[in-house]
């Protein structure tokens, strides 16, 4: 019986607990409905409103997998890179490298030797001196197979001692500091964007103290991740929210307007889109696709390009793509225009060419505009001409009609406009007589399957990594470890390889552009769309801007009211 | 007691380390692997990799070593989340979850034992009628429209209540309620169930002729017996909701285990699926004994062993 009663009593706390807390939440509702009922920005730990600190709340992807610059691979991850640290080279405005921890820099005459003159006073974010030293060591440590860092052959490749250093001797990596202030790096061989590496995330500086004191578990906590840039962190609630706080070591503070900005690290566009509409959040990098018709008129929708293509890879080596007509025959059976701004709502722009939108070719214009001799390759207007042509060369090749020519297994993963494409793929290539399946395949497993070429045809794409052709008609060479296609052509890796080592500009721009021709006229892959990024940001940020790379610049932002 | 709570711990161990085996091999066999990404990076460094994290070893090499450190309390190190290790993504993430859970497993048995009873004692009358509904479409609808529909409703459109995180006690009110509808309208059921089963017993007619009181007679005999199910329903129940749902999570931006254990599997991150299998193995079991207990509490006649 006392045990009956007093079970009875605990219930009744419990009940009492419940309601009393639902009571007091009831009361929260009440206020904050009285006192923001039309402008809820104002409400919640976003502090926009305060006039106290200027905080940016902004979404530009989920919880990083690490934020150690020698360890990232993600644009997201890059972008909170740039908030952090400090490079060598910085990028602008208008995508023109400028100085950043180094003043200036001097080449030698046999574009070889690259020497860094550093800036006076350089301090890390816990106020310790930063040295040339430390890109030494930040350098090598990239090359160090013990770090395994995803980049180190993307952005150092070239440096002299490379190989010898991913073998273990980090020491024999071509990176010295004669003195404090002088960070010199030797080349294997010529590298004419080099000063563009000089300005990608990978190769920023990072703290050998903090680094030897707490291993790989430094970039998780806010108090060891000791960095150079606009911004430390000063709290990082993993899945949850990351905060970036105004750095009073930083070089060039005054240049800096916010106090904070808070980056909102969400998984799901339906939750990111919740959080711009209610205030919370005053840019959103994933709007839910469903809602882009409706925003097409609002102005606070931007449609921004991104350097990189999405197109399909056609294994060449089975026998059905091995000739390069029907390759190009499923290429002109596509309607760009309407794959671009109809199934893909106008989020990403038809495609002629393989390097498309902003990339820059050696004198800064667009490569684009310099390609097959200005003309676009593929005629994106001309439709009907195109699908005529397609049918001819299908005959050709000897499958008038389709004839004789197999069943295509098109594997995609389901993400984004993939299957939208896939099944538009289906009734597009069906005029050429060919029947397309559709397979989905779970992420983890795509792209090794992609990579080991077992597959038929499938989508792929790529962003850039830094503003030169190279970085994607790279992956056209035959030995290139994102070459899924399988493209093999002997004289387009001779083409390539010239303009590896090519040190005048000019000149490797023309390898670049013949490589280039060859891949379109063989169709190694077939281009679809270009990248753009389309977001939601508030008038209320001024003075950010979004790069082609993929980045949004808010370290110089300002929030206005 | 202490005897079956021995026994019960030399199952439990049993049926962990069987877990903990079949989820391992299964794990490697699934195609993929943790250091895939749509750029892929170069074979030296994919093998750096895999030597940093001993995925070069044979398989059955790495099935030892991840046994002998699992059994010294060391569950590693996550494969994506570089410098993390799985104990502490455990131990930040549960509490969250945990709190949701718990407050989300409250609700539903407070609401639905009430509402169940109500329900039985109302037979076919509106009361019963409308009850029925309400938990009839508390099971049919899922809770990711629950979540979609509160957030645009509570959030967006009437701007009442926060639609992601969990910094203050409003943070709750969402999340909370699409947790705890479904179990809510699954206990609303089995109480209804099993609550007309016992009051068309004869102890309760006996007691009703005798003259105790209708409320008297439901709440000091009947709902102790009729209670059992719900009893069994919820030590699983608690287990699972403790350790968070992946959508409720996701779609409100809260940092939980649930959200964690699907997307480490996604990734194939292999140590973190294996750390958060053995501890929800773990609670499962866990729970499952605890439930036993209480059935013994409610019920003298129950023999555990």
């Amino acid at each position: 019986m006392k045990r009956k009663i007093s079970m009875f009593l605990v219930l009744v706390m419990l009940a009492t607990m419940v309601l009393g807390a639902c009571g007091k939440r009831d009361g929260n509702t009440g206020d904050t409905n009285d006192s923001s009922n039309t402008d809820v920005s104002s409400e919640g730990d976003s502090g926009s409103g305060s006039g106290e600190e200027k905080q940016l709340v902004a979404e530009i992807g989920p919880n990083p997998e690490t934020i150690d610059p020698a360890l990232n691979s993600a644009v997201d991850g890059g972008n909170m890179l740039l908030f952090a640290y400090d490079c060598l080279l910085n990028i602008d405005k208008d995508n023109n490298v400028i100085p950043g921890a180094a003043e200036t820099y001097d080449i030698s005459e046999d574009s070889l030797t690259w020497t860094f003159h550093l800036r006076k006073d350089l301090k890390w974010s816990d106020g310790s001196a930063l040295t040339a030293e430390d890109f030494v060591y930040s350098w090598k440590r990239i090359a160090d197979p013990d770090t395994a860092a995803p980049y180190a052959e993307t952005v150092l490749g070239m440096v002299k001692g490379y190989d010898e250093a991913a073998g273990g001797n980090v020491d024999a990596l071509g990176v010295s500091a004669p003195d404090d202030m002088t960070f010199v790096v030797e080349l294997a061989h010529p590298c004419v964007y080099f000063d563009k590496l000089a300005a990608f995330v990978t190769l920023s500086p990072v703290n050998q103290a903090t680094i030897e004191e707490n291993g790989d578990a430094w970039a998780t906590q806010p108090e060891t991740y000791i960095c150079n840039g606009p911004f430390y962190i000063s709290e990082w609630v993993p899945s949850s929210y990351i905060i970036f706080k105004k750095n009073p070591n930083y070089r060039d503070k005054d240049s800096i307007k916010l106090d904070s900005i808070k980056l909102l690290l969400m998984e799901d566009s339906n939750a990111a889109y919740g959080a711009y509409q209610s205030g919370e959040a005053m840019m959103i990098k994933d709007v839910p696709t469903a809602e882009i018709p409706s925003l097409q008129e609002n102005e606070e929708f931007y449609i921004d390009p991104l350097l990189g293509t999405y197109y399909i890879d056609l294994n060449n080596t089975l026998p059905q793509f091995s000739d390069a007509k029907v390759r190009t025959a499923l290429s002109l059976a596509i309607d760009r225009k309407y794959v671009a701004e109809t199934l893909m709502q106008g989020t990403y722009t038809a495609a002629s060419n393989f390097i498309g939108n902003a990339v820059l070719d050696w004198d800064g214009s667009d490569f684009m505009d310099n390609a097959n001799g200005g003309k676009p390759y593929i005629d994106i207007d001309d439709f009907e001409g195109n699908l005529a042509k397609a049918k001819q060369l299908m005959t050709e090749a000897g499958y008038p009609n389709g004839e004789g020519f197999p069943t295509i297994n098109y594997s995609i993963n389901d993400a984004g406009y993939h299957k939208v494409v896939a099944q538009y793929l289906q009734q597009a290539w069906k005029e050429l007589g060919i029947t397309v399946n559709i397979d989905v395949v779970e992420w983890a497993s795509f792209t090794p399957m992609r990579r080991a070429g077992d597959y038929e045809a499938s989508r792929d794409g790529w962003v850039f990594d830094y503003n030169d052709p190279s970085n994607m008609l790279d992956l056209m060479i035959s030995t290139n470890g994102n070459n899924n296609a399988k493209y093999n052509n002997p004289d387009y890796d001779a083409l390539m390889e010239k303009a590896a080592v090519e040190a005048d500009a000019e000149t490797r721009s023309g390898y670049l552009h013949q490589a280039e021709d060859l891949m379109m006229a063989d169709m190694g892959v077939i281009p679809v769309a270009y990248y753009n990024e389309f977001y939601l940001q508030s008038p209320k940020i001024t003075g950010s801007w979004h790069s082609p790379y993929g980045y949004w610049y808010f370290q110089y932002a300002d929030i206005t009211e | 007691m202490g005897k079956y709570i021995l026994k019960r711990m030399g199952a439990a161990l049993l049926t962990i380390f069987l877990v903990v085996t079949i989820t391992f091999f299964l794990m490697n066999l699934v195609p993929g692997g943790p250091f895939v990404a749509e750029k892929s990076i170069s074979e030296q460094a994919q093998n750096a990799l895999k030597e940093k994290f001993g995925l070069d070893k044979p398989l059955i090499v790495q099935y030892k070593n991840y046994m002998l450190n699992a059994f010294h309390g060391d569950f590693g190190l996550s494969l994506k989340q570089r410098g993390r290790n799985v104990t502490d993504i455990i131990s930040s993430k549960f509490p969250v979850s945990a709190r949701l859970g718990g407050i989300a497993v409250l609700v539903a048995l407070l609401l639905g034992i009430p509402l169940g009873s109500v329900a039985a004692v109302n037979r076919g009358k509106w009361v019963d009628n409308l009850i029925i509904v309400i938990a009839t479409g508390g099971i049919a609808v899922p809770s990711f429209v629950l979540c979609t529909v509160g957030m645009y409703v509570f959030g967006v459109h009437l701007g009442l209540l926060p639609t992601f995180g969990l910094t203050s006690p409003l943070h709750y009110v969402l999340p909370v309620f699409a947790l705890s509808f479904y179990p809510t309208a699954y206990i609303t059921r089995l109480m209804r169930s099993s609550m007309l089963d016992v009051i068309g017993q004869d102890y309760i007619r006996t007691a009703r002729a005798k003259g105790v009181s209708q409320f008297f007679s439901l709440f000091k005999h009947a709902l102790r017996n009729a209670i059992l199910p719900v009893v069994t329903y919820v030590g699983p129940l608690l287990a699972y909701t403790l350790t968070g749902s992946f959508i409720v999570e996701r779609i409100f931006v809260i940092p939980g285990l649930g959200g964690q254990f699907v997307s480490s599997i996604m990734n194939r991150d292999y140590t973190v699926i294996m750390g958060t299998t053995i501890f929800l193995a773990t609670l499962v079991i866990v729970m499952n004994t605890v439930v036993d207990i209480v059935y013994k509490l409610i019920d003298p006649r129950i023999q555990l062993n």
